[in-house]
């Protein structure tokens, strides 16, 4: 168990994480090799159905990461995205699953080094909290 | 003095005669004796037909969004004026349909009548013994049941949904036409307790209560379907390409459809424990539902449906949202 990596799935904005996890791979800063990435146009085009649906597939944990307030692409995405944030966290946990398995940051395209670290501190919550036990059915825990 | 019934007839009669109105959609009994029947009442002669009482648990709102046709081309019919006999959750929803831009404001004209509670037919079946109900009337405080067998006196508060005993607005902020004096609520109880009480346990406990909650839902959709708020063309539970969870009762598709469900109703949900009382295998769906309630009031100090000029609060944000939850 000790040497156990979660596996999380990872939303990121295109034009700040997305870019910010590029610098972090082309500065070759070292970081867990946790994520599964999937790329999006914006932080506001996470829908809760997104979120829910990684961990009834399964995943460990969810990250989404986007530009910082006020920097947003398309100017407020990030703004109704983080309402949104707030609210599926409280839904998430109050339904049973561990503070620490959805997580939120924001992070830019000049930040591959807080990118390092949110992944690293990310994986290690994770870490302790063990592999999802909620939602997914049995056979899908891979 | 006329009856809060006669009342009603009058006033729809009025807007029927003066063509202020084409359709009044109130409720008129039902075949079953504790669920009213919608009623959509076209001519002043029709009038008789409706009733408000302890039984009018539909939200009348939903009747107030129109089945968007989909893939069919077709002229602009005109669009019809609707006076929707409103207790304080109808008159909400039909409110924040206003702000979401679904119906328009000169269409609808809201008949606020005060309520004094709806009956929750789960807590009633629970109060006699899970024995079947044939008749009921409501007396003061109390509520005379009477079955197969048996006749007995229950307290009104007992059977009233959960969801009106903490009521803060028995008639609708936000009114044409008031046919009565507000009365007070039957609320008092504090809304978010029961919320507060799974807060207070663990993630595990919290986990195991809504397992077994939601192990019940056979995926019928009547909490949809009896929604106001539920409107979309297409619901995401309806889709198949992409089909974004199964459509068995496995345990995880379930809480996937419930906690979606709450997340699309987030900051819009009146609380008109419409969707408890016309689920049949009683879910207790506000208990999830009210956690999100809970942080958009307290996060955002938005309440949806009690003015035309607030926006959505999850369509809308503060530059000075607090984010302290992320990294």
């Amino acid at each position: 168990m000790s040497d156990w990596q979660p596996r999380i799935i990872a939303f990121l904005c295109n034009w700040c994480s997305y870019a910010g996890a590029d610098l972090a791979g082309v500065s070759r800063i070292q970081y867990p090799p946790t994520l599964r990435v999937v790329r999006l146009p914006c932080s506001g085009r996470v829908d809760p159905l997104l979120i829910l649906r990684a961990l009834r597939e399964g995943y460990d944990g969810v990250l989404v990461s986007g530009c910082h307030p006020g920097d947003c692409h398309y100017l407020s995405g990030n703004y109704v995205a983080r309402r949104k944030f707030a609210v599926i966290k409280a839904v998430v946990e109050h339904l049973g699953f561990e503070p620490g398995r959805v997580q939120f940051s924001w992070v830019s395209a000049g930040e591959g080094e807080k990118f390092a670290n949110v992944v690293a501190k990310v994986t290690e919550d994770i870490r302790k909290l063990g592999p999802a036990r909620r939602m997914a059915a049995a056979e899908q825990v891979k | 003095m006329a009856s809060l019934a006669e009342k009603l007839r009058d006033c729809a009669r009025g807007l029927l005669a003066e063509g202020k109105a084409d359709v009044v959609i109130g409720h008129a009994a039902g075949t079953l004796p504790m669920r009213s029947a919608p009623c959509f009442v076209r001519s002043a002669g029709e009038v008789e037909g409706l009733i408000f009482d302890h039984t009018c648990g539909a939200n009348l709102a939903k009747y107030l969004v129109k089945d968007k046709p989909r893939g069919k081309k077709g002229e602009a019919a005109k669009p019809e004026k609707v006076a929707l006999i409103a207790k304080g959750c109808d008159g909400r929803a039909a409110v924040q349909l206003v702000v979401e831009g679904q119906i328009a404001r000169e269409n609808v004209i809201i008949i606020g009548v005060p309520c004094r509670g709806v009956i929750d037919p789960h807590r009633l079946g629970e109060a006699v013994g899970g024995r079947e109900v044939l008749s009921c009337r409501p007396e003061g405080e109390s509520l005379f049941v009477g079955g197969d067998g048996f006749k007995e006196k229950v307290e009104l508060r007992e059977v009233l949904s959960e969801c009106c005993l903490s009521c803060r607005h028995p008639v609708p902020p936000v009114h044409d036409v008031l046919v009565e004096e507000a009365v007070e609520a039957p609320g008092g109880a504090d809304e978010f307790a029961a919320v507060e009480k799974l807060a207070a346990g663990s993630p595990d406990e919290r986990w195991a209560f809504f397992e077994r909650e939601f192990f019940k839902c056979i995926r019928c959709y009547a909490c949809r379907n009896a929604c106001p708020m539920c409107f979309c063309g297409e619901c995401f539970i309806d889709q198949n390409d992409p089909q974004w969870f199964g459509k068995s009762t496995d345990p995880g598709d379930t809480m996937l459809f419930h906690a979606v469900r709450v997340m699309h109703t987030a900051g819009r949900c009146v609380d008109c424990g419409a969707c408890v009382r016309a689920c049949p295998v009683g879910v207790d769906i506000r208990a999830l539902a009210k956690r999100a309630e809970k942080e958009v009031r307290e996060r955002f100090g938005c309440e949806a449906g009690v003015s035309l000029e607030e926006a959505p609060a999850l369509a809308a944000f503060d530059e000075d949202d607090p984010q302290e939850f992320i990294l």
